[in-house]
């Protein structure tokens, strides 16, 4: 479902002395339907570079990244929309979200880009929210205002509201208590058992060796950091 | 998949200066893009030759008329260019005095773009003034009120509804929330959001505001001294900046 082929990636930055720094070459990775696939290496060797390069908000200077059919490097903005709408999912660290927003709307959003009606969206939205006790008399307030554990399981809560058939996931289990931590790799879980490629950065590393069938070291292909 | 809009080698000059030149694009229907750069850059210039407000020395920009396909609106005649902004095409400028008849009611203001398009029932212009009032979060009772009785943020919004009344497929807007507080732009923004999903609009947006392109727009532009100097999806232009100038746009926000 993904395929990441021989792909590099460096940064100029052109306001410090035009520094060019090479952060990622020759990196080659498969991920097929119903696998979970866990990218490691040390803090600053490319696990979110990676990440983003598939996702396309980071730009892939050569290579190829197959998500479904469509090459991410070559792709036109707006096949790279399509695409996010409908086939790759990605649950960020970070909630970004336009304030005044409710949660349920939040939540519901990505199911009614893909034409479902208001009534099944909410629907759906609530079943999230309730299964990772968001408490119902939030669903009315914009997330903005959450502690960072919620903010992360509305975050959740949205990226698993559509079933995408594949999909990223940025540190999913970071800031939640026990409880909440078992649903969210339950979820995953489920995500695996319907068919999606998953690759996701995991500091638990209870949850990663619980939930994911192989890693990807990153370091390997660090340019300056590869053993 | 037809564009809405296919921009082909715009430029204007002002005199010997460029205002903006060798600007092309495709925008397809349900796009958002939004286009930033500093004030000088050539953004308004460009959004007024698209709309047909200001006159290009060179290029094309066709529209998907729902008549008769494509259509360059720069050489079509001034007759059919204002049918077309009374009806398919929106324009929201900075400053709502700008947009709106500051002298005649807020019903007037939505209801007359509805007289333009040969709207002649009262009873059905009223209710559907009062229905876009709602929608952009005016109240009713206010309906016979002059805009200059308006705070900024409602002149803004009743700028918006006499816009949208007409159901157009392309709205410009030009620093939409420009000079509004904060929360007020939340608000709009939360608002624009939504009618752009819920009609399925196209839009161009020039703002110099990062934060309001993030939210708002699928695609971006960077303008600088009249040259496009990058273009891609919002957050990709955002997140991996490539020019210089752009790396120094996005690394000079401030974080809140």
């Amino acid at each position: 479902m993904i395929t990441v082929e021989n792909v590099s990636k460096s940064f100029v930055l052109h306001n410090q002395g035009a520094a060019e720094i090479s952060v990622m070459a020759g990196a080659s990775l498969s991920v097929a339907q119903g696998e979970c696939i866990a990218l490691v290496g040390a803090s600053g060797a490319g696990k979110s570079t990676l990440m983003r390069m598939i996702y396309g908000n980071y730009l892939t200077q050569s290579g190829r990244i197959m998500v479904g059919d469509l090459d991410v490097v070559t792709a036109a903005p707006r096949q790279v929309i399509q695409l996010r709408r409908t086939t790759l999912g990605y649950v960020s660290q970070f909630l970004r979200v336009v304030p005044r927003v409710s949660t349920l709307d939040v939540v519901a959003e990505p199911l009614m880009a893909t034409g479902s009606d208001r009534a099944s969206a909410e629907a759906q939205a609530k079943t999230l929210l309730q299964r990772l006790n968001i408490p119902e008399r939030l669903w009315q307030l914009s997330p903005t205002t959450f502690s960072g554990g919620e903010q992360q399981r509305v975050n959740i809560a949205r990226g698993f509201a559509y079933p995408y058939p594949a999909l990223l996931l940025d540190e999913p289990t970071a800031s939640l208590d026990p409880v909440n931590r078992a649903t969210v790799l339950k979820m995953i879980a489920e995500a695996k058992a319907r068919g999606a490629a998953i690759i996701g950065i995991f500091h638990d590393h209870a949850a990663r060796d619980e939930i994911c069938d192989r890693q990807f070291d990153v370091t390997r292909f660090t340019p300056g950091l590869a053993a | 998949m037809t564009p809405l809009l296919q921009v082909e080698g715009i430029a204007k000059m002002y005199g010997a200066r460029i205002g903006c030149t060798d600007v092309s694009f495709d925008l397809y229907p349900g796009e958002v893009m939004g286009i930033v750069g500093e004030s000088g850059s050539g953004k308004s210039t460009l959004l007024n030759c698209l709309a047909g407000h200001v006159q290009p020395d060179a290029g094309a920009v066709r529209f998907d008329t729902r008549a008769e396909g494509l259509r360059d609106t720069v050489t079509m005649s001034e007759p059919e260019r204002r049918m077309l902004s009374r009806t398919d095409w929106a324009f929201v400028h900075q400053h709502a005095r700008d947009g709106l008849r500051m002298n005649v009611s807020a019903g007037g203001n939505v209801g007359e773009r509805l007289m333009a398009v040969n709207a002649r029932h009262y009873g059905d212009i009223r209710d559907k003034a009062i229905d876009w009032l709602g929608r952009v979060e005016i109240s009713a009772d206010r309906i016979d009120d002059r805009p200059t009785a308006f705070s900024g943020g409602m002149q803004q919004r009743l700028q918006i509804a006499r816009n949208l009344v007409t159901g157009p497929r392309l709205v410009f807007m030009d620093e939409p929330t420009g000079g509004l507080d904060v929360s007020v732009q939340a608000r709009l923004l939360d608002l624009l959001r939504g009618l752009v999903r819920e009609m399925g609009l196209s839009a161009i947006i020039v703002t110099h505001d990062l934060a309001v392109v993030r939210l708002l727009a699928d695609r971006l532009m960077v303008m600088k001294d009249g040259h496009v100097i990058e273009s891609g999806l919002t957050d990709q232009v955002l997140d991996d900046p490539q020019h210089a100038y752009t790396q120094l746009l996005v690394s000079s926000v401030l974080q809140v």
